[in-house]
């Protein structure tokens, strides 16, 4: 009983990033009907965002500049981190809608799908190229302790990141549930084109939209690394493809399908290697999903949108 | 001039669906534009909506505004022009509710949006009864009530309106237009395209023939509807 729970806690941790990046993989699919392939790496660019701004906000010495203890002082670190890190990586976003997609707004689907491969690719040489090929290592923000529940030991890292990852994934899903700006967006998803006619600039909701996926992709960057604290420029590749995987398998725009999807991939692929080989985690994880999309093409949760998309 | 349209140009890809037209509407006036099927009524009304690119040398004005220099968010917010579209094209996905707050986005004068869903509720009281089901789940007559109801709301200077008796019976067609003339009374100008020529030319004071992308005809609706070529054309001999 306590390994169950040991892993299903290592399950938790490893959906939470999977939900955390399908979430905007699922966001920009539903609201401008694109898949964003470059968001696997905007993931990696929030991580690294995550990097620098830990390291120079750690650099700063809070703590005796104004008197905190090392505990608190981490504290506000972390907090501080994810806030300005999902901040700069939202005009990341912003900046690969404008200038990627924007003016393929009309252009082929497909077109739209290869400039995201492009941007990921250019993201991840550019990485390289800026940073060189050496991996870093994400400070240590959070002192590991061990909790012992019901027999099994959990590291307060692991509550962290599981709670974190939930409480955005909500606070999203209530921003589209409950606010205008959320109400257009469910409506681009539905009919863009007479978006516009409602006296709502579409740029301006397909610009948000990135900006939110983007803001989750960089948590999803920083608890990362808080659990596995080493980056490198290729991490998002194939994170990217299996939050893409989650994403489709939660259903068109739905962000709690694409969260629930998440959580799902990370206990197929954590259960699996209790049994089989490790070797095997894919295989078996991805021919489980192509199962349940076999009976379930929709995914779980697709949102509707209209027969007549075009003028 | 309240809305003036000079030499008006507009392709899709190769095909051109407008060659230079020419229109103008009055202050107050109900216009109306008829034509078959594919004579490029939708393209028009697209085309002052900013939906689709309107060749160099076009020339649209509202209101002594350059209408093309704007994208088509802002021709609703800043020119006041409101466009039902051709099959309503309503968010299926949201409620009665949500469509209609949705059309209130831009606009900040909250008191004036009350007021003016309360006299969308005035005009069709089924709507209230709707608010919150899903807009996908209404009838057709309710959806085009919605439609118009979404356009009052968004803007309410200038109204175009494609084919609002499109899929309608006769009796809610009937309902339809004595709401449309209700709001014509209230002030809002209205330019609207009609497959059905006899229903349009009824309503509207003035219209335009338009035949495969020209403007072939104008006059007042009485003229019209005793033109023996309209009447062979369009009002079945």
């Amino acid at each position: 009983m306590d390994v169950f729970l040991q892993q299903l806690m290592n399950a938790l941790q490893w959906g939470s990033f999977y939900a955390l990046i399908a979430i905007g993989y699922s966001m920009v699919y539903g609201v401008l009907m694109l898949f964003n392939f470059a968001h696997g790496d905007i993931f990696m660019v929030g991580a690294y965002i995550g990097f620098f701004v830990s390291s120079g906000l750690l650099a700063l010495n809070l703590g005796s500049v104004i008197g905190l203890s090392t505990g608190v002082e981490l504290g506000l670190v972390l907090v501080l981190t994810l806030i300005i890190s999902m901040l700069l990586n939202s005009i990341v976003g912003m900046g690969v809608e404008r200038i990627g997609y924007r003016p393929l707004r009309e252009a082929p689907r497909a077109s739209a799908a290869i400039t995201g491969l492009m941007i990921g690719i250019i993201l991840e040489t550019a990485n390289l190229a800026l940073l060189g090929p050496q991996r870093r290592s994400f400070p240590e923000l959070i002192p590991t302790t061990t909790i012992t529940i019901a027999g099994a030991s959990v590291t307060n890292k692991k509550i962290l990141i599981v709670i974190v990852s939930l409480v955005l994934a909500l606070l999203v899903h209530q921003f589209v549930q409950r606010t205008k700006w959320g109400m257009a967006m469910r409506a681009m998803a539905y009919d863009y084109v007479v978006v516009p006619l409602m006296g709502i600039s579409s740029d301006r909701i397909a610009l948000m939209t990135f900006a939110i996926g983007s803001a989750l992709a960089a948590a999803a960057g920083i608890l990362f690394g808080i659990a596995y604290p080493v980056l490198d420029p290729n991490m998002g590749i194939l994170f990217g493809w299996k939050a893409f995987v989650a994403a489709i398998l939660g259903g068109r725009g739905s962000i709690l399908g694409a969260a629930l999807a998440g959580f799902l991939l990370g206990f197929i692929e954590i259960f699996v290697t209790m049994i089989f080989p490790s070797t095997m985690r894919n295989l078996i994880a991805f021919g489980i999903i192509l199962i349940i999309l076999t009976f379930r093409p929709h995914g779980f949760f697709g949102e509707p949108f209209s027969a007549q998309l075009r003028l | 001039m309240y809305f003036s349209v000079e030499n008006l140009s507009v392709s899709y890809g190769n095909i051109r669906a407008l060659h230079d037209i020419s229109f103008n509407v009055n202050e107050g006036e109900i216009v109306c534009i008829i034509g078959a099927n594919g004579a490029g009524k939708s393209t028009t009304l697209r085309a002052i909506s900013r939906l689709v690119p309107a060749h160099e040398g076009s020339k649209m004005v509202f209101q002594g505004k350059d209408l093309l220099k704007l994208p088509p968010d802002k021709v609703v917010t800043e020119l006041g022009i409101s466009h039902v579209p051709e099959g309503r094209r309503l968010f299926g996905n949201l409620t009665v509710k949500e469509n209609l707050t949705l059309a209130s986005f831009a606009r900040t004068d909250d008191d004036a949006i009350q007021r003016d869903l309360d006299r969308v509720f005035t005009i069709f009281p089924r709507l209230k009864e709707r608010m919150n089901q899903k807009s996908g789940t209404l009838s057709g007559g309710e959806q085009q009530m919605l439609a118009v109801g979404r356009a009052l709301i968004s803007a309410r200077k200038f109204m175009l309106l494609d084919e609002p008796s499109m899929g309608l019976a006769p009796l809610l067609m009937a309902d339809v237009f004595d709401a449309l003339q209700e709001i014509n009374d209230e002030g809002t100008t209205i330019l609207l395209v009609e497959q059905n020529a006899r229903l349009a030319l009824q309503f509207a004071q003035r219209g335009y023939v338009l035949e495969n992308g020209n403007m072939v005809l104008e006059g007042s609706s009485k003229e019209l509807l005793d033109n023996p070529e309209v009447k062979k054309a369009y009002l079945g001999g």
